[in-house]
């Protein structure tokens, strides 16, 4: 496919939040449906957030504990939103803790800081 | 009890058929693919096979008489017919733990692929899977970092890594090419790679490709907020020289260096992983020369063996094959050896060309890479078949983009975050695939163009090494 320079178009380099990050904001389904994917891959479900100007930073502050052995995905959702209304600046992300690998199965950023 | 010294040649079965012979779990198991000579039975042609690569030679000498040889032989245990195939066979050797140096692939290789190979009994012979005991593998280092530490280190999670090979891949100077990696890291992949034929050459010599790449990397990432790298090749001529490259990329900050393990060789790679444990440097693995070892059903080593051997000797990424791209692989036994490098506990599966249970104990896992003529239209198939732990590496299918690498690379990152998004969402990504790739790019020109740009490409041509199945 031939592009002349007319019809080219210019790619803007944005800064970028990891896994999803690339896709449109997820609509609150799409948000459902990923942590049910979540909590059944037994994955323990856990929420950090960040002001947007620390959030290349490796660790984010964590929002309580994780929820260990939490099976609701109504229960998730209520403390994604009580922590974004605690922080409405920050980024806030969700992540998947899996034990067995020690590592995270999931991480995406649910809501983005207002400043960014 | 003493034995008496006999001089002349016996035959092999007499002494390497043992048929009631129980595998030990510390013994070190073969599967051997034999094609005799015409009139060598086959007992006599595996038990031949079973000491040449062990203790055997051609006649028989006293000083056997000074050691134990029961205690030290390899044994011909089984034979089995080759689904298919009236002319070969298999058959099963095993080898006492104590014929193997600790930790030394080396070893282990230079005795089961030794002169046996060449050996006028048979015509082909082909070693198709070992069983390491865990034993064995306990003593070796394995992957430098591991597919856990990488992810940490990268911080990336939940979805296989997007790569790029930088093109062309010989002839450009060390700015352009530094060039090329910033547009790609820029547009959104995590890393690039160094082309393995990419050494030190008269229009690019290391150094100069070491600083510029380093410099595109940092802000790539300084840009983005996202972890990015560079696989910077430090294959050479001499191990001074590779560790001489190794220390410089260390020097520059730069998170992943890269090796060839087979034109290298072993002991570089065992070496070169050691210095990437002791450094905190991952260490990309290329395989370059393996189809020259691996592709020809009857002659060789099947490459899962190749794969078990470099987890052992270490490397924290492999190149495996796509399945679906340019280059050689069948399905079930792709997947066979891409387990065999990432899961802990590999379960014997003929259906994937698997022989034995391999128990990997602590071992971390390796990466597979999947490199090799793809392009965004694969990319739901690559996300089912490869799984969250793997490479995808998209060269020209990044860097052939009519605008460019940045947009290629955007393309396929917004492809790949839609496959992952729908699997995860309970879709069927090869059935689905047309519709998941549509619907990702209404919002994304980069992917439509790419979409439009390789509709038409596709690498249909039957495989050459199959499994041999009934």
């Amino acid at each position: 496919m031939k592009a002349t320079i007319s019809t080219m178009g210019d790619y803007r380099t944005t800064q970028t939040l990891e896994t999803f990050s690339f896709l449109p904001p997820l609509t609150q389904q799409e948000i459902y449906d990923q942590i049910s994917y979540m909590l059944s891959q037994g994955l323990t479900p856990a929420i950090e957030h960040e002001h947007p100007a620390q959030s290349t930073n490796h660790y984010w502050t964590m929002w309580k504990l994780p929820f260990f052995g939490e099976k609701e995905l109504g229960n998730v959702v209520a403390e994604l939103d009580a922590c974004h209304r605690a922080y409405p600046d920050h980024h806030v992300r969700l992540l998947g803790y899996d034990n067995y690998t020690q590592s995270q199965g999931v991480c995406f950023v649910v809501y983005r800081g207002k400043t960014w | 009890m003493a034995k008496t010294y006999d001089a002349g040649v016996k035959e092999y079965r007499d002494l390497y058929w043992t048929p009631d012979y129980v595998p030990l779990d510390t013994d070190l198991l073969a599967c051997f693919k034999v094609t005799p000579q015409d009139g060598v039975p086959k007992d006599e042609a595996a038990a031949a096979v079973a000491a040449e690569s062990s203790t055997g030679t051609w006649s028989t000498v006293w000083s056997e008489l000074l050691t134990d040889m029961e205690f030290y032989k390899g044994r011909a245990y089984r034979i089995e017919d080759v689904p298919g195939d009236k002319e070969s066979f298999y058959a099963f050797i095993a080898y006492p733990l104590d014929l193997f140096e600790e930790g030394s692939i080396v070893n282990v290789l230079t005795s089961l692929v030794g002169n046996v190979f060449g050996f006028k009994a048979v015509k082909h012979l082909r070693l198709e899977d070992i069983r390491f005991p865990i034993a064995f593998v306990k003593t070796c280092m394995g992957p430098p970092s591991g597919i856990q530490v990488e992810r940490d280190k990268l911080n990336k999670y939940g979805r296989p890594l997007l790569g790029a090979t930088i093109k062309p891949k010989l002839g450009l100077s060390a700015k352009n090419y530094g060039r090329a990696v910033y547009e790609c890291l820029r547009g959104g992949l995590d890393l690039t790679k160094d082309d393995e034929n990419v050494n030190s050459q008269p229009f690019m010599r290391w150094q100069n490709r070491f600083e510029f790449v380093a410099m595109a990397v940092e802000k790539a990432k300084a840009e983005t907020g996202e972890v990015k790298g560079h696989y910077l090749n430090v294959t050479a001529n001499t191990p001074e020289d590779m560790y001489e490259r190794a220390e410089f990329a260390k020097e520059l900050g730069q998170p992943v260096i890269m090796h060839d393990f087979l034109t290298g060789g072993f002991t570089a790679n065992g070496g070169l992983a050691k210095w990437c444990r002791k450094n905190g440097i991952l260490l990309h693995i290329h395989r370059a020369m393996h189809a020259v070892i691996d592709r020809h059903p009857k002659h060789g080593i099947h490459f899962r063996v190749l794969a078990k051997c470099l987890r052992l000797s270490g490397g924290d990424h492999l190149h495996t094959g796509t399945v679906v791209g340019k280059l050689e692989g069948d399905r079930a036994s792709t997947l066979g050896y891409v387990d065999l490098l990432r899961e802990s506990f590999v379960p014997e599966d003929r259906r994937r060309g698997i022989f034995f249970d391999q128990d990997w104990g602590s071992m971390p896992g390796v990466f597979a890479v999947a490199s090799g003529g793809i392009h965004v239209w694969h990319m739901p198939a690559l996300v089912n078949i490869f799984g969250d732990d793997s490479i995808l590496q998209f060269g020209g299918g990044t860097q052939g983009h009519p605008w460019g690498n940045a947009a290629g690379a955007a393309a396929n990152r917004v492809a790949l975050e839609a496959c992952v998004k729908a699997r995860n969402e309970g879709r069927e990504l090869e059935r689905e695939a047309r519709d998941i790739l549509e619907g990702a790019a209404r919002n994304s020109p980069e992917l439509a163009i790419a979409m439009e740009t390789w509709k038409e490409i596709k690498f249909e041509f039957e495989t050459v090494d199959k499994l041999d199945v009934a």
